[in-house]
């Protein structure tokens, strides 16, 4: 068993996926004295990134420029990025995806040889790049097998960070249960990363894995960080119903089209238009996903989607694309809609429907992924550094958490440098508060309430009241739902009670987390009197730059959050009206 | 590194059933092409032990021939002949996986590997065939 | 009118109070659409909290919940009810690895031999990133592509009765990566890895069973990888003994 200084760290990074093994390689390379450790519930490659599919986002050809990247991503965000963050991103993504390739990432190729580069969402040439359309998997794959590499990166694989260690105002670890054994343990670090991914599981019908629960975010939340922006949830066009498999934006990308149930193009209702064979940028099929998730629900109050076991869906048509070509750069589409739907894309359309996807508020940081908290960075999906806005567009969020997750990385080891090490002695006091807290909160309560009773309520409620589209009596009653349930988790029981492997203490704990960063999505919600991006209202339809062009911040307090207001940064592109 | 887990006393490690190679059709082939592998053996050392007659002069030669023109040796050549061809197959088909040829920037095709090897092996045999055929 | 149940056989096993597995069955409601894992998380919400299993992506990628279905490793995330109808099904961990507790099983081994193998991209002299990207042709890519989609699931040594007898082979998956590398054209390490493949418990361990191939969930191929290595270091071999500079590469 390891010795105590086995459990002290100069970088502590929470979660294994993207952002976080890019921010622990990162940390790595700035300087090889630091001791780097990544602790993670699951293996890192079982973490969420392995689901991205389509691409990731930087400019790599002539025809293409920061400033047009800059300027699609700002447009995108409906004016609600800080500018200064959007260039910095543009400007190092080209580098960073470069690093992923030197790294053995199998990005799809030209025949000549350089990688290949398709459209996109909201773009406006083609700058995605892609590996098939398993990108989020080979990324993830690449970034994790090179991190073995680093002797210096010591990993804690299944173990859960329960809170974190905070001093005097700065924060200095975590303390972490081993899965394993039921051992909890201080988990010492000059400074700690936080790079859990997004909370796409405070909802019911979602494309995100099952550990997507926003840990990382309600640890920060819970010490003190506000979150940011949290009321933009994002809404995928085109997930399978019942399960919320994505099926990926790379597919309209490579010319897919979709049809309500007159096998019409429907977009061209709704100014996205003209209809044309071939795709074209920031038209038809390739709007931005909040825009066409909004269409989605309009065309099924006109009655022209079709309905299913699992509600209304339209199709995605990729029969004209033809069988080499989807099986050369759309390969997991064709299994994923075989294995689960029973069809084939070749030869039948797609039943698709929007689909919570993506979290684009997060843990508010600064252009250095450095967060309120002294000694405490965040990057990726956990993180808010305000580069997505209101509506990420796709094939962004690869990048940022390529760019950001770098950014923390090396700014946590600088940190790291600077700073004298960690006094053991406090800590151990806040192991034995934690140990007890899991006791008698959990493991030997004896509450009536169940975690799937709990845990199926909020998502039905975050539904209800956070869906596409929004209004304040609802939101209102899910805020309300939300705190009762909040005290119902107070008399919850667990039927398991053992140290090893106790999956559903897991989840208890999974369930704290989701209850707190849902209450901060609804009430940032119900705070933005205005329609903007992802966030869109019935009752105020229009943005409202006057009241609204910034962001929100929700603060944990005992009676619910607080919610308060940032400025955005604009730099060169004054707001405009956002038309496609 | 990882953190090594600390100890685990409680992990069950389960032992391979005897029977464990009758569970999968691919686990018997597997365990038929090691058992044959006995009778080529054998088969070899016969063959070694024919040769070495044949340096001991023509008539220690013919007390071996007569003695292998018994039905139980005729019949173990017959087992093992069959067995060899057995082997023959599964190792040709292997090519397919094994042999990644190129022709140019195209990968030809493993089934048109496999196919290559068959008639391969079948001109050689017809070959041999025909020369001893001719000769004696 | 009674809902229609499938029966699941799960294995169980607590540690420090079971001396060996045990089978308990648990009826779940029988829909058409449901896979293993539905059936599962069924279970562990309503009936019987204690249940211990991992998983996490339910759509065939982030490889955590192998597990052996009637007697197969299978994604228990695509193995619908409706093919093992009207059951029993009988669910237990994978085969070949330690228990930890009742279908979740220790992959310590496992990333232990990964990392063995040094999965990463190697290169006397790496280009700066200021240079861009290497230059790589889709056939180049395609040479290779196959056994990058290993998705380290280990259904690979669940069913490789050599792994199971002989636990310090390097196996499937892990080799597979290795020749990934190896056949990557931007990659220059195959004589840091080489030795590894070589040694007793590489390559030649393996006796081409050929099952890790029929199970592996994403057409990795993974014996095909490891006769592919038997060649090239046969190759190697010879060389090295008839030539009197060695063998190149």
């Amino acid at each position: 068993m390891p010795g105590n200084d086995a459990y002290q760290h100069d970088v502590l990074v929470i979660g294994g996926g993207g952002a976080g093994l890019r921010a622990a390689i990162a940390a790595a390379e700035e300087s090889g004295r630091l001791s780097i450790a990544v602790l993670s519930k699951v293996y890192p490659m079982r973490s969420h990134t392995v689901s991205a599919e389509g691409g990731t986002a930087a400019v790599m050809r002539e025809n293409d420029s920061l400033d047009m990247h800059a300027k699609d991503t700002i447009f995108g965000s409906d004016f609600l990025a800080d500018q200064d963050v959007v260039e910095a991103f543009v400007k190092e993504a080209p580098g960073e995806v470069i690093q992923l390739e030197h790294w053995g990432c199998p990005w799809s190729r030209d025949p000549d040889g350089r990688v290949s580069v398709r459209p996109f969402g909201g773009m406006t040439v083609n700058r995605t790049l892609y590996a098939a359309d398993k990108t989020g998997f080979h990324m993830l794959h690449a970034l994790f097998q090179t991190s073995l590499k680093y002797d210096k990166i010591v990993r804690y694989d299944e173990w859960f960070a329960t809170s974190l260690l905070v001093e005097d105002g700065r924060v200095c670890g975590v303390v972490a249960l081993n899965v394993h054994d039921g051992t909890v343990r201080a988990i010492t670090a000059k400074a700690v990363i936080i790079c859990t991914g997004g909370a796409g599981r405070i909802f019911s019908f979602t494309t995100n894995a099952a550990i997507k629960t926003g840990d990382g975010m309600a640890l920060a939340y819970r010490a003190g960080a506000p979150l940011k922006d949290m009321e933009f949830m994002q809404y995928h066009p085109t997930g399978l119903p019942g399960t919320g498999i994505l099926i990926t934006e790379a597919s309209r990308g490579e010319g897919g089209h979709l049809k309500n149930k007159d096998g019409y193009r429907y977009l061209q209702d709704y100014g996205l238009g003209p209809p044309t064979d071939k795709p074209v940028h920031r038209k038809m099929e390739l709007g931005p996903r909040d825009i066409l998730s909004r269409c989605h629900i309009q065309e099924h109050q006109k009655g022209r989607t079709f309905e299913g076991p699992y509600g209304h869906y339209v199709h995605l048509d990729l029969r004209h694309l033809g069988e080499k070509l989807i099986d050369k750069n759309l390969p997991f589409v064709r299994e994923l809609v075989k294995d689960y739907v029973g069809i084939d894309p070749v030869y039948e359309p797609i039943p698709v429907r929007p689909v919570i996807h993506y979290t684009m508020g997060g843990i508010s940081t600064d252009i250095d992924a450095k967060t309120r908290l002294e000694g405490l960075y965040a990057a990726g999906e956990a993180a808010c550094v305000s580069m997505n806005g209101a509506n990420r567009l796709g094939s962004n969020s690869l990048t940022e958490l390529l760019v950001f997750g770098a950014r923390a990385g090396r700014a946590a080891a600088r940190h790291a440098l600077e700073r004298p090490a960690v006094s053991s002695n406090p800590v151990a006091h806040l192991v034995s508060d934690e140990r007890k807290r899991l006791d008698t909160r959990f493991l030997r309560a004896d509450g009536r309430e169940r975690i799937a009773d709990i845990r199926d309520e909020m998502r039905k409620a975050m539904e209800d009241g956070c869906g596409i589209y929004r209004e304040k009596a609802t939101m209102a009653q899910t805020c309300d739902t939300l705190r009762r349930l909040r005290e119902r988790f107070g008399r919850i029981g667990l039927m398991d009670r053992d140290a090893v492997f106790n999956t559903e203490l897991i989840a208890a704990l999974e369930l704290e987390c989701m209850l707190d960063v849902a209450a901060a999505v609804a009430h940032s919600a119900l705070a933005r009197e205005e329609s903007r991006g992802a966030h869109t209202r019935t009752d105020f339809p229009k943005r409202d730059d006057a009241r609204f062009l910034k962001h929100s911040l929700a603060y944990r307090t005992p009676d619910g959050p607080r919610v308060e207001y940032l400025p955005v940064t604009i730099t060169r592109w004054p707001p405009e009206e956002r038309k496609y | 590194m990882t953190v090594p887990q600390s100890a685990r006393p409680g992990l069950y490690y389960p032992k391979m059933p005897l029977g464990w190679w009758l569970r999968r059709p691919n686990y018997i082939r597997f365990m038929i092409r090691e058992v044959t592998s006995v009778f080529i053996a054998i088969f070899l050392v016969v063959l070694l032990i024919e040769v070495h007659m044949v340096a001991q002069g023509p008539e220690a030669y013919a007390a071996v021939v007569a003695k292998l023109r018994s039905p139980g040796w005729i019949v173990f050549n017959v087992v093992a002949l069959a067995f060899a061809l057995y082997h023959t197959v599964t190792w040709f088909k292997l090519t397919g996986v094994v042999q990644v040829v190129h022709l140019g920037e195209r990968r030809v095709p493993p089934g048109l590997v496999v196919a290559g090897a068959f008639v391969a092996w079948g001109v050689v045999s017809l070959f041999i065939l025909y020369w001893l055929l001719v000769r004696s | 009118m009674r809902e229609e149940t499938i029966t699941l056989e799960v294995t169980r096993y607590r540690p420090g109070h079971d001396s060996e597995p045990r089978t308990e069955s648990f009826a779940v409601p029988y829909q058409k659409d449901w896979v293993v894992l539905d059936a599962l998380n069924h279970i562990k919400d309503q009936l019987d909290g204690t249940l211990t299993y991992r998983w996490s992506c339910r759509m065939g990628v982030c490889g955590s919940c192998g597990m052996m279905v009637n007697g197969v490793p299978k994604l228990t995330c695509s193995a619908f009810l409706r093919d093992y109808y009207p059951g029993p099904i009988r669910v237990e961990p994978l085969a070949n690895f330690p228990v930890i507790r009742d279908l979740v099983v220790s992959l310590d081994d496992f990333m232990e031999k990964l990392r063995r193998v040094k999965p990463w991209l190697i290169r006397a002299v790496e280009k700066p990133v200021s240079e861009g990207e290497y230059r790589q042709t889709p056939a180049q890519l395609e040479d290779y592509k196959q056994f990058s989609m290993c998705i380290n699931c280990m259904l690979c040594y669940a069913a490789c009765p050599v792994y199971g007898l002989a636990p310090a082979f390097v196996g499937p998956a892990a080799i597979a990566l290795a020749y990934r590398y190896n056949m990557d054209s931007r990659d220059e390490g195959y004589k840091l890895r080489e030795p590894i493949l070589s040694e007793s418990v590489g390559v030649w361990e393996c006796t081409f069973v050929g099952e890790c191939s029929v199970v592996c969930p994403k057409g990795v191929d993974p014996a095909a990888a490891i006769q592919r290595s038997k060649v090239a270091g046969a190759k190697d071999w010879a060389m090295a003994m008839l030539m009197p500079w060695g063998g190149r590469r």
